[in-house]
């Protein structure tokens, strides 16, 4: 980043930043355009949409009726027609009536068809725990969508990213869900949008912090859990580096499988559930890939599989930190057999 | 001091503010009647050339129909949704439209497809089962046939929607089945169009049964027609049969979606006269006198008996139009009988604009897969997948 550029940086929340993607995309491309359920007046009931209809018209930041399938099933037609359209699903649980839609149709329009109808969906969808959230307002749904050929599945954890990887996901030819971790919504840092070091290709997996005793790997609303275990285990002896997946769809095993084989050790930390979750997966391609390097087995630090809690109960069943570090602790390995 | 609590003062609820319905529902409600212009004094209007044309599309449609049921007994298709008795539907749904304009077909309307300029091979490639859209639907503004029911349907709204955008007088016609209707995607599409006053139309083919379930367990509305007035667009009920009522109504229809008045639902009343698909038993569930009844009420005997009364067609025409069907049915029987080529390396192709580093690896494994067998792929010889 250059000085000039670090002059103009300052505090933003990752909401302002998706914001700002969405709105330098809208200017750049006519072709873009953003709706869902309270988008346009309202801004959003997060506001990351707030303004773009005041801005950009109500034609192209659209309050649609409230109906996902109809939402995303009008995107498909638009985009068949030549728009790049954003939708928003409200809440993680709230995308469940357009899967269908999703899965029949935006996940493989390109393929059905070879090619000659290629569908630029963006689905910006709020997920994960966290922020005490009533039912139905809290769930980590990316493990349906990693299990569907054809989407990109991508999450951001930091204020550059949110707006870096939405703005590559906008502009992807490809129907890209877009997971924003809620609870990080607020989160802040000092950020230039005219800085766009951070603004890789989807796909590419970034190590957050150095470490060579283990690997944590994880994404969206853990990383920060995992960055403050990492800080916390130094005094433990351990130096843990961290791996930001960003994307989830496609998988950068390179990234991921080169720090494991530098460290030895991994744990897989997200809080969506571990029996069927993204954690199997991930555990199982480090270990097909880095078998020989393995000083103890890739372990999960997961939600319980249960149904997302009521708010009252979900610091219980979100991996924290001290779960994290026990984790950690259980990689001694060779002392515990 | 309260209004409770002043003495003698009781609180005088006042009345709700005003409310009227936003529409007057009367002018959206069908008719009570099917429109039908065959046999009636309607059919003195209707245009000579345009019947002609909508017949030969009839015969060509039921033999069509007729072939791939047959490409189906040889093992050349691996199953086929016959429209055999619902060819006025799939004709006028073809014709009602303009080359710019969208056709959404669900997976029983190849003929629409077909009558729109699809080549009849590529229509079937679905149902061959050597890809799952055998044409690019841009070429003739045909979406891929929709398996699933009536998920289509919101496509079609979102496409004209954007056309509109643009500001290009495009209209989309979506169609869909009677079973269909009880669908939500089809309630989500209906209400996005009206709302958003989308140049659409819907035309349900109402063929009396959604594989073996009749529209008496269906629905309980007093026709399918009737839903449009709970969204707030014209419904109207024609008789799926009469091939120049269906055009009349849904060209009517799809002009005043292109003039900016917005989306109808028109509601087609045919008959399925065969099996769902060739893998179904129609006697199940429906008896041979009701499906006599409607091969009375056959959609191109309607038509022959009108051109025959006005001197338009005679035994000549009849037959030139059977023997261009045949024709029709020799070509399509000779090329379907060809193996398509098939290249298995397809499979990794266009599931993104670029291949994933996991389906490389992929790509990679059945590559040496393919060749360990000596190079020869699951059908034949590989090469060009056309």
């Amino acid at each position: 980043m250059s000085t000039a550029t670090a002059r103009q940086a300052k505090p933003a929340t990752m909401a302002q930043a998706l914001q700002r993607a969405m709105r330098d995309a809208m200017s750049e491309d006519p072709t873009v355009h953003v709706m869902g359920e309270d988008v346009g007046t309202l801004g959003g009931v997060f506001r990351v949409t707030d303004g773009l209809a005041k801005e950009f018209g109500e034609d192209r930041c659209t309050d649609t009726p409230l109906a996902e399938a109809g939402i995303l099933g009008t995107a498909v037609g638009m985009a068949m027609y030549g728009l790049r359209p954003v939708v928003e699903m409200q809440f993680d649980a709230f995308a469940y009536p357009a899967f269908e839609q999703l899965i029949s149709h935006v996940s493989r329009m390109r393929n059905r068809t070879r090619g000659a109808m290629p569908l630029p969906i963006t689905v910006r969808v709020p997920y994960g725990g966290g922020i005490g959230g009533v039912e139905h307002h809290s769930d980590s749904s990316e493990a349906y969508y990693m299990a569907t050929p054809g989407l990109h599945v991508v999450t951001p954890a930091t204020v550059e990213d949110a707006y870096g990887l939405l703005r590559e996901a906008i502009a992807s030819d490809d129907p890209v869900v877009f997971l924003e971790p809620k609870r990080l919504y607020w989160s802040k840092a000092d950020w230039s949008p005219d800085a766009p070091a951070a603004v890789e290709p989807i796909g590419r997996a970034v190590v957050r912090r150095q470490g060579r005793s283990a690997t944590l790997i994880t994404y969206g609303p853990s990383v920060p859990v995992c960055m403050e275990a990492a800080e916390a285990a130094e005094a433990e002896g351990w130096d843990l580096e961290v791996v930001d997946l960003r994307s989830l769809v496609p998988f950068d095993d390179e990234t991921v499988c080169a720090s494991v084989r530098r460290t030895g050790r991994a744990v897989v930390v997200h809080e969506s559930t571990g029996f069927g979750g993204p954690g199997g997966e991930i555990a199982a391609r480090v270990t097909e890939r880095c078998f020989h390097h393995l000083e103890a087995p890739v372990l999960r630090v997961a939600g319980f599989d249960i149904p997302y809690p009521p708010p009252m109960l979900e610091r219980h069943h979100l991996p924290g930190v001290d779960r994290v570090l026990d984790a950690v602790a259980r990689l001694q390995w060779e002392a515990e057999s | 001091m309260t209004v409770q609590e002043r003495p003698g003062a009781a609180y005088r609820p006042t009345p709700p503010p005003a409310w009227k319905p936003r529409t007057d529902p009367a002018p959206l409600l069908p008719d009570p009647e099917p429109y039908r212009v065959l046999g009636t004094d309607a059919a003195a209007g209707a245009d000579p050339e345009l019947l002609l044309r909508l017949y030969a599309e009839l015969v060509r449609g039921r033999r069509y129909n007729a072939q791939a049921t047959a490409l189906t007994k040889q093992g050349r298709l691996a199953v086929y949704p016959s429209s055999t008795g619902q060819e006025a539907c799939e004709v006028a749904a073809a014709l009602a439209l303009e080359e710019r304009d969208w056709l959404f077909p669900s997976y029983r309307d190849t003929l629409a497809a077909v009558a729109r300029g699809l080549d009849p091979v590529q229509a079937l490639t679905l149902l061959r089962g050597d890809w799952h859209t055998g044409y690019d639907p841009n070429e003739h503004r045909v979406a891929p046939l929709s398996t699933p029911l009536a998920t289509q349907l919101p496509h079609a709204v979102g496409l004209a929607h954007a056309a509109r955008l643009k500001g290009d007088d495009v209209v989309a016609l979506a169609m869909v089945g009677d079973g269909g209707t009880s669908e939500g995607d089809f309630h989500e599409a209906l209400n996005f169009a009206a709302v958003w006053r989308a140049p659409v139309v819907f035309l349900v083919q109402n063929n009396g049964f959604a594989i073996s379930v009749p529209l008496s367990k269906q629905t309980a509305a007093p026709s399918l027609a009737h839903k449009a007035v709970g969204y707030g667009m014209p419904g109207r009920l024609v008789d799926g049969n009469d091939a120049a009522a269906v055009h009349e109504v849904l060209g009517e229809a799809v002009a005043r979606a292109r003039r900016g008045g917005g989306p109808t639902l028109v509601e087609a009343i045919t008959y399925r006269i065969d099996a769902h698909t060739n893998a179904d038993d129609a006697t199940r569930y429906r008896g041979e006198s009701e499906v006599e009844a409607w091969r009375e009420h056959d959609p191109i005997r309607l038509l022959e008996a009108e051109l025959t009364s006005r001197g338009l067609l005679d035994e000549d025409g009849v037959r030139s139009a059977a023997e261009a069907a045949e024709a029709m049915a020799a070509r399509l029987r000779e090329r379907m009988n060809a193996d398509p080529v098939l290249n298995p390396m397809d499979l990794f192709e266009h599931v993104y604009a670029e291949q994933t580093g996991q389906l490389r690896e992929q790509a990679a494994q059945l590559r040496a897969e393919i060749d360990a067998e000596g190079g020869e792929g699951a059908h034949g010889a590989e090469g060009d997948a056309r």
